[in-house]
Formats: structure tokens, C-alpha cells, sequence
């Protein structure tokens, strides 16, 4: 059950280069800890100390931010899906 | 829609037809026109995306802009920042736009705030104007806008760039979501590159600074569905365009009174950071330059990225990026190559060498951070070195 995760221009140097990847979960949160064990060097990017995910950093699922989803980062997968990770920016 | 008082506003023989084209739309029509003419749009920060909004924005007729830009019109500036031209280097930012927005539009009332945004002066500045349209470039003056525009009330349309990457939304439009239940906090300072260290597509500013111009227009002419409550992304590189939800956060605090910025980024922990690399030992360019003379034993170390290697190097230079150092091979290159000799570290500017250097000190490796990088040994002993 494959999803499709992007990743932002500012963390592609973590993800060699890589623009989207197909990584395997039945849940959100089963997706990220692949991501995350793929690439150790994502994890301090994305959580906290405290193993949360960063507020400068949202995770979504199609285009719905999942803290709003009702299950959260728990919200299962049938495979398909687009996971995108948007980083806040500031440049002008 | 907008509260805007029209009843006074007039449009005269000329404006009637410089607007004519706005004017044969269904949308716009003559009492469209008088909404911009009447609307007072504050733009912060006359830059990348400041400089497209403001041509646009002037062109389409929009009665009186403010402009908050402390900043000179630099070389580097004129690759994106197309209102400013390369007579107005080293020149205010804000009078070069004046400048070139009467050019465009003498009925346009232009005011300027030389000065940098603050929470002391922006609910003050805010207050004169419908729409704020946020072209800043950092973390802690984009959370100031939007919390002064939360408190008095104003439209904050939204853009943000990096490198080929762009956001665009309209925040705090009808009792929609701001900024802060997009993004609850900023990244630690350091974690996001800006653009003077990132790099950005001049173009990418352009389309995204145009984009919050048509939202800045649809909101005066209460016409059409804006941004509020949807994320723009978009992609230059790949030209993709992608649209996510954006809602309210039940979590976000109210935002009730500005509070200190700098400290809400972590700009102190910033400063507490430099002070690691304070003890660090310099060099002049003149002492390098009389070591190279002389022909003395030493190594030299360029902890640039290797593209900016490519612009311009210091002869003898081997290029091991602070990235590198950072990961630890490039620790145990240097090693390798001091052996023993003399170790002198430079980057751009002196920031990265000594930060270099912090890290090569707890591997047990002594070195000099040359003063100012090799922008000031360009300016000192080789004009061929760009100020890039």
C-alpha cells in the first residue's frame, strides 16, 4: 500500500535530491517513521524532542492539513494517497 | 466585501481613459474604478515581491499606496526587484518605487514609511490603510504584519518565496484563518536559508507578488473568489501549480496585543550562537596577503558551497564546504591537509569560517578565520572578485 510523499525544495538535501517518494504505511504516521528511518537526517526537521511534529512544518493528506483530520496523523491509508510536507518560508 | 466610501471619488476625463480597458469589464466598470481609486493598500517591504504588486498595483489605479522599506537598492537586488533600476543603487528602496510608480501613474498618492516595521509603529501605520500586502523577508516581521493586521482588522494578503518555490493565500479576509493557524510558529533561525544565502529564481517573485496584486484588486472590487481559506502553491521549476485547505486552528491563542518578534523567533539564541565563534582567532587580509609574499608555510581552506567556488577563489584555496565539516568528512579532511602546517579559513564573508572553525576547535584543530571572507581580501588585493 504504497502513498506518494513530497518533499519541499528546503529539505530535498536530506532526501538526496529527491522531489517524491513512494514509501509503504497503513497510516500517516506508519509513512513518516519510514520516511524518517530512510532518511535519519529528515527526522530533527520534521519533530521535536519531544517526537511531535514541528508547527513550522504541516503534513497533508490530498489537500487537507491532517490536524485536522479527526484521527490526526493515525488517519489510514488504502494506498494511492499524496502525502506533502510544506514547510513555512519567508522569503520575499 | 470591503467597506470602501466612494461618494467623493471622481474620475476625470484622462483617468477614463487610462482605465478604459478596466472600464469595458462587467466586473470592474466605473464604479470598480472608484473602489481602487478610493482603496489605500499599504505594501511591506519594496523587494522581489514588492516591486511587481507595486507596478501592477499603480498601473491598475489604486488611489494611495504606502510603502514600509528601510533598505538601499543594492546590485544584488536588480536580478528580481525589476521596479528599481541600476541608477538607484545605493539609493532608498522606497523613493526609487515612488519614483517609478508616478512614472507609471501620476494619480496615485504615494506615502512613505522610511523605517523598519516594529511592533512600536505598525498598528499606528496600519491603521490609514484597507489591505496590507506582506512582501517581507523574515519570519519575525511576518508575524508582526500578521498579528497588527489581526488586531486592526485588515486583509493580509500573503507571499512567500524560496529559491523556485512560492506560497500565496490571503489571511484574516471575512473571518477567515491567519497566518497562525497556517503556521503556528517560526523555524528556529538558521534551520530555513534566506534567499541572500538560499538563492532564488528572479523570476519566482514576480508571479507571486502578481498573484497577491489580483487578490489585492479582487478584495477592493469585492469581486470574484480570493485566496482566503486556500494555500497556492507553486512550483517554477517543475511549473506546477497545487492548492491545500487552510482553516481555522481551534489551537491558535487570539492574538490580542504585538509582542516581541525577535524573541518569538529566537533571534537572542541567534546572537547566543555567535558568541561560540567570538573567541575564534583572526586574520587580516593584509597578514595573508604578506604570508602568500613571502611564501610562508600554511594551508588555506574556502568553506564555500561549490557554486559559489565557481564565481570567484582566493589562489591556493581548496574548497571543503562547511556542509562537509559539518557532517564530519570534511573534519578529517582538513586534517589531513594541515598536517601541521598553518590553517586559515575562509567563506563569503567571515560568518560560515568561523562557524568552521567552532567545530574544527572541539576536533582538536587550531585555525584563523580571514576578516570579512573573501569579499573584503576582493576588495583589498583582486577587484576581479565580485560582490556577488
Amino acid at each position: 500500500m504504497a502513498v506518494t510523499v513530497l518533499i519541499p525544495t528546503p529539505l530535498r538535501a536530506y532526501t538526496g535530491n529527491q522531489e517524491s517518494l513512494e514509501l509503504e504505511g497503513s497510516n500517516i504516521s506508519e509513512v513518516l517513521d519510514n520516511l524518517t528511518s530512510t532518511y535519519g537526517d529528515l527526522k530533527k526537521h520534521l519533530y521535536n524532542a519531544e517526537g511531535q511534529l514541528r508547527n513550522f512544518v504541516n503534513v497533508y493528506l490530498g489537500d487537507e492539513d491532517i490536524r485536522h483530520l479527526d484521527k490526526g496523523q493515525e488517519t489510514p491509508l488504502s494506498g494511492g494517497e499524496t502525502i506533502s510536507i510544506v514547510p513555512s518560508i519567508a522569503g520575499g | 466585501m470591503l467597506d470602501l466610501d466612494t461618494s467623493n471619488t471622481e474620475l476625470s476625463r484622462e483617468e477614463l481613459e487610462r482605465y478604459s480597458r478596466h472600464l469595458i469589464l462587467p466586473e470592474v466598470g466605473v464604479e470598480g474604478q472608484k473602489r481602487l481609486k478610493a482603496g489605500k493598500v499599504l505594501c511591506i517591504g519594496s523587494g522581489g515581491l514588492g516591486s511587481p504588486l507595486l507596478l501592477y498595483l499603480a498601473a491598475a489605479g489604486i488611489g494611495r499606496l504606502g510603502l514600509v522599506d528601510f533598505d538601499v537598492v543594492d546590485h544584488s537586488n536588480l536580478q528580481r526587484q525589476i521596479i528599481h533600476g541600476t541608477s538607484w543603487v545605493d539609493k532608498p528602496k522606497i523613493q526609487s518605487a515612488k519614483n517609478r510608480i508616478l512614472e507609471i501613474n501620476p494619480y496615485c498618492q504615494v506615502d512613505l514609511y522610511e523605517t523598519r516595521l516594529e511592533a512600536s509603529n505598525a498598528l499606528d501605520i496600519f491603521g490609514d490603510y484597507d489591505i496590507v500586502v506582506d512582501g517581507t523577508d523574515n519570519f519575525p516581521t511576518r508575524y508582526l504584519v500578521n498579528d497588527a493586521c489581526v488586531i486592526t482588522g485588515k486583509p493580509n494578503v500573503y507571499g512567500s518565496i524560496f529559491r523556485f518555490e512560492g506560497q500565496a493565500t490571503v489571511f484574516n479576509y471575512e473571518g477567515g484563518p491567519n497566518y497562525r493557524d497556517l503556521y503556528p510558529e517560526p523555524p528556529p533561525p538558521g534551520l530555513v536559508p534566506s534567499c541572500a544565502e538560499g538563492g532564488v529564481l528572479g523570476i519566482l517573485p514576480g508571479l507571486i507578488g502578481v498573484i497577491q496584486a489580483t487578490e489585492t484588486v479582487k478584495i477592493l472590487l469585492g469581486k470574484g473568489t480570493t485566496l482566503n481559506g486556500r494555500l497556492l502553491l507553486y512550483d517554477a521549476l517543475n511549473m506546477k501549480f497545487r492548492e491545500l485547505k487552510l482553516r481555522k486552528n481551534p489551537a491558535t491563542p487570539p492574538i490580542t496585543e504585538l509582542i516581541d518578534y525577535e524573541q518569538f523567533c529566537g533571534i537572542p539564541d541567534a546572537a547566543a550562537e555567535q558568541e561560540k565563534t567570538a573567541d575564534i582567532p583572526e586574520i587580516s587580509p593584509a597578514d595573508l596577503k604578506e604570508r602568500m609574499d613571502a611564501g610562508k608555510d600554511f594551508v588555506l581552506v574556502d568553506v564555500r558551497n561549490p557554486h559559489e567556488y565557481e564565481i570567484c577563489q582566493i589562489p591556493g584555496a581548496t574548497l571543503i564546504p562547511l556542509s562537509k565539516i559539518e557532517s564530519g568528512d570534511g573534519v578529517v579532511e582538513v586534517k589531513a591537509l594541515t598536517n601541521g602546517s598553518e590553517l586559515i579559513v575562509h567563506c563569503k564573508s567571515g560568518m560560515r569560517s568561523a562557524k568552521a572553525l567552532a567545530i574544527l576547535k572541539e576536533a582538536g584543530i587550531e585555525g584563523k578565520n580571514l576578516q570579512g571572507g573573501i569579499l573584503a581580501w576582493g576588495d583589498a588585493y583582486d577587484p576581479s572578485i565580485p560582490k556577488y
